[in-house]
């Protein structure tokens, strides 16, 4: 029994690093045709990671990716695409960003006020979507993916000085938060400070795991994603589960800027990150939609982001990293499935070989019995 | 002369024989009907000679010359072609598009193209017309468009997999045309099937299939549908016989006047009522597709019905959601154990947990108690003789017999009080078989109430209390199925008979060997090939 479980550790691990090396090598090949060096570059932002401060912006990014991608996750988990998370992390931070600035509670209060204006917008902007998958059968990718320029809008609107915008010199913002609601950080010294809402991403690593894998309702969601005809045959009821699962992604989702809102920008501005629930849905891919293998997939892409400037100062450049994390995304998806057929495949043939050896759980006549039954 | 000869041909897939020893000899300008229950092996077999599987053992023989293919394309430059039940056909493509579709290098895609297809189309009377759009053409049509693919490709050999089932009576009269002028002109169709009378009036020969292997040839102008239904249900097999009645006078399941409408109103389920008591089997005999299907998802909760009740003891449970029915004792197993009763990638213990995640022993509260599910999911493998090598291999890692006793042990394990067993024995090898049996009867005595849907005649006799027999969505007879004989339920499953069927008693016919009636008629009787 102990052989299925290393088999299915294997099989975890090769997917990613087969696609891994694969996108190193065609990173390396586009680098060799433009005319370049094609080691140098990544020797160069493999250095980069040995910095200290470099380390502490690759965490601080990489808690964000984290978060939008368990948000991605876990709608993958029961077959259901929510390329919104990108509209409901956005529209999640200046909602809080604005509840920042405007109500002014003890600490104690104010954060979790402002992690909960955050989840309830994301979760609001998400089950826009789910209330038209259940109801009119809109496809959720289509109606989030017109949610987010929808999301964009309404930013740009509550940017208004009539609305809720402070202009600061040219930059639109959403005005100073109230110091109660800032979170304060891990001091690294001189390498600058780790957001505090870094470990606020791993708890929800952790909570994700326990929910998926030890709850009912994980069961259930999972079950439904695995086959939907199957579960609604268990008594899931796929509609419920359909707009469960997305109001918890677009909760999730709400999350993810709020380590830089909280930690460092304290105001929602132009210069807030953008397209993090995008990169989100490549890093849920690469780590198989598992909090260990996002969390790595999330520091690959965080480091990929964070060592990439630097090569332009050294006649390369950055956008390698783009192409590269381009490049990832694909052999992923073909890897991965690769991977998966052979190794289901290869169990079926090596339990049709077990049993014609006569290995069988709980039989000791085994070997007389498959021959009956033949 | 002869234009296919399988000999021999043995399928195993782990743990389960597809098809074994299968011997068919298709001669040439012929139509030779496959015939056989759903399960039998007919699909397994046409898979074999298309070249989609390879078979363990045996020999495949086209026009003479022994052949061993390793996909389609060999098959089909051998010239056979194969017409699946669903179509494969591109809507938006033209039917010339469709037609020249992969094999653009045959004639070309332009004029000379668009000549061979009407050419073919005279030819063979298939009447299609090579520029019209495919979502524009009916079904029928459709079909006649797959015949031609096949044709254009150069088949001589075609292979139709059961070509009517999406056919109205007047377009299978045409389609029966269309192959009796491929017919004429030399070449031979495989003809898969069901449908008995359909069969008698097309084919040249008939081979029977059943449980995997060949059980014998049949001539039309010589054969009753009688003589063939037998063939085809068999009765070799270990019966199924319920030895002493436990019905008792406690009803457990009571369904009242259900309804249940297709979108457009067309009733699916009509005025269906019965009540089944505890210790009791109510067997459900029907051609598939007459509402069966409807009846287990509206018991189970899938489909909510349109009208009527269904109550559980003494409770109404019309509206409850599925989730709450399963809770409440009803089991299920379903019809389609890979869509409705595995999460097939899911390792076996968690497939213990499926349909019961807020049971004991699979959950404590509102969190999953995996320990427990993995050792009652180790019980159920030795008391049901789940033949795996460990319970974290995935579901469909098993073969369909293994499987499906996963199912049955995991359905009987919460101890239910009613039980919805639709083919519980399919694709499951006889010994298997006769377990399935032994554990619904063994909890039968226990006082479960079971509604058994089977194909499988001899196994809806032998182990009901009751049966009733349920055609186009309605309940239209009943029977005793002490005294019934397949053959007696076989014609009013077609709606010949309705009410009460009483066994017609004759001199050469007893209760006893049901399988052998008008013994003697012909010297050269089906059976006794089958024998």
């Amino acid at each position: 029994m102990k052989k299925f479980d290393k088999e299915r550790v294997l099989l975890a691990v090769a997917g990613p690093v087969i696609a891994l090396a694969v996108a190193f090598v065609l990173s390396a090949i586009v680098l060799v045709a433009s005319g370049k060096n094609p080691v140098e570059p990544f020797s160069i932002m493999f250095e980069q990671a040995s910095f200290s401060d470099v380390q502490v912006r690759i965490i601080n990014q990489a808690s964000m990716y984290y978060i939008a991608a368990l948000a991605v996750a876990i709608g993958f988990r029961m077959n259901l695409f929510n390329i919104g998370v990108d509209g409901q992390y956005q529209l999640a931070a200046m909602m809080a960003a604005i509840v920042g600035a405007h109500a002014n509670l003890p600490a104690v209060l104010q954060i979790p006020l402002l992690l909960l204006t955050a989840v309830c917008t994301g979760a609001f902007w998400s089950g826009i979507a789910g209330v038209l998958k259940v109801t009119r059968g809109v496809s959720e990718v289509v109606a989030t993916i017109m949610l987010n320029a929808i999301a964009v809008s309404v930013i740009a609107y509550l940017w208004l000085p009539n609305a809720f915008g402070v202009k600061v010199g040219n930059n639109n913002t959403t005005g100073e938060m109230h110091e109660s609601g800032w979170v304060p950080g891990i001091d690294m010294g001189a390498a600058g400070e780790i957001y505090g809402l870094v470990v606020l991403a791993a708890l929800l690593g952790i909570g994700y795991w326990i929910v998926l894998n030890r709850t009912r309702f994980g069961f259930d969601l999972r079950a439904s994603g695995a086959s939907e005809s199957a579960a609604a045959a268990s008594g899931v009821d796929p509609k419920r589960m359909v707009l469960t699962a997305m109001l918890i992604s677009g909760g999730l989702a709400g999350l993810a800027g709020l380590p830089i809102l909280l930690g460092d920008s304290h105001t929602y501005n132009l210069n807030f990150p953008t397209g993090i629930g995008f990169l989100g849905i490549g890093i849920a891919l690469l780590g198989r939609n598992n909090p260990t293998g996002i969390a790595f997939a999330a520091l690959l892409w965080a480091w990929l982001d964070k060592a990439s400037p630097e090569l332009d100062f050294h006649d390369y450049d950055k956008e390698i990293a783009v192409i590269m994390q381009g490049l990832i995304v694909l052999s992923v998806v073909v890897s991965y499935e690769a991977v998966r057929e052979w190794g289901l495949r290869r169990q079926q043939r090596r339990v049709g070989a077990e049993l014609a050896a006569g290995h069988v759980l709980g039989a000791t006549d085994n070997v007389k019995k498959e021959v009956a039954g033949r | 002369m002869t234009a296919v000869e399988l000999a021999g041909i043995t399928k195993r897939f782990p743990g389960v024989v597809a098809n074994h020893d299968i011997h068919l000899t298709v001669r040439k300008g012929t139509v030779h009907a496959l015939v056989g229950e759903n399960g039998a092996g007919k699909s397994t077999l046409m898979k074999i000679l298309y070249g989609m599987q390879k078979p363990d053992e045996g020999t495949i023989a086209i026009d003479g010359a022994q052949v061993a293919f390793s996909s389609p394309a060999d098959a089909i430059v051998r010239g056979i072609g194969m017409v699946h039940q669903h179509f494969m056909l591109a809507d938006n493509l033209t039917v010339l598009e469709n037609v020249v579709l992969g094999s653009e290098k045959l004639y070309g895609i332009g004029g000379k193209a668009r000549r061979k297809i009407k050419e073919l189309s005279e030819r063979y009377g298939l009447g299609v017309r090579p520029d019209v759009l495919v979502e524009e053409l009916g079904v029928a049509a459709r079909q006649r468009v797959e015949i031609l693919k096949v044709l254009y490709r150069g088949a001589r050999i075609l292979i139709l997999d059961e070509p009517t089932a999406v056919l109205v009576p007047q377009e299978v009269d045409a389609l029966f045309d269309n192959l009796r002028e491929l017919r004429s002109e030399g070449l031979s169709v495989i003809f898969i099937s069901h449908k008995l009378g359909e069969v008698l009036s097309v084919a040249d020969e008939i081979t029977v299939i059943r449980r995997g292997t060949t059980v014998g040839t049949a001539v039309p102008a010589e054969t009753s549908p009688r003589q063939l239904a037998e063939m085809m249900v068999g009765s070799e097999l270990p019966t199924p016989e319920t030895a002493e009645s436990t019905v008792t006078d406690r009803p457990v399941i009571t369904v009242d006047k259900l309804r249940l409408e297709a979108f457009g109103g067309k009733a699916l389920l009509d005025d269906i009522s019965f009540t089944i008591h505890a210790g009791e089997i109510l067997g459900i005999a029907g051609v598939e597709g007459n509402g069966q299907t409807e009846l287990v998802d509206a018991l189970i909760g899938l489909k909510g019905a349109d009208s009527g009740t269904i109550a559980l003891i003494d409770e109404e449970i019309t509206a409850w959601p599925t989730r709450r029915r399963r809770e409440q004792g009803i089991g299920y197993i379903p019809e389609d154990r890979h869509r409705h009763g595995l999460l097939l990638e899911a390792p076996l213990w968690e497939n213990r947990i499926l349909g019961h995640v807020t049971e004991k022993p699979n959950a404590k509260g509102v969190w999953l108690d995996p320990k427990g599910a993995q050792a009652d999911t180790r019980r159920i493998v030795a008391d049901y003789d789940v033949r795996t090598p460990g319970i974290d291999v995935t579901a469909a890692s098993l073969s369909g017999g293994n499987q499906q006793k996963l199912i049955v042990g995991r359905e009987m394990s919460s101890k239910p009080r009613f039980l919805i067993a639709a083919h519980p024995t399919r694709g499951v090898d006889v010994g298997a078989q006769a377990a399935i049996w032994d554990h619904i009867r063994e909890a039968r005595r226990e006082g479960l109430a079971v509604l058994l849907i089977s194909a499988d005649l001899d196994e809806l006799i032998g182990l009901s209390d009751t049966l009733r027999v349920i055609y186009n969505g309605k309940l239209v007879a009943d029977a005793d199925p002490a005294t019934i004989t397949p053959e007696e339920l076989g014609s009013a499953m077609t709606g010949a008979a309705t009410g009460h069927l009483e066994h017609q008693e004759t001199p050469a016919d007893t209760p006893e060997t049901p399988e052998t009636p008008d013994l003697g008629k012909s010297p050269e009787s089906p059976e006794d090939e089958a024998r």
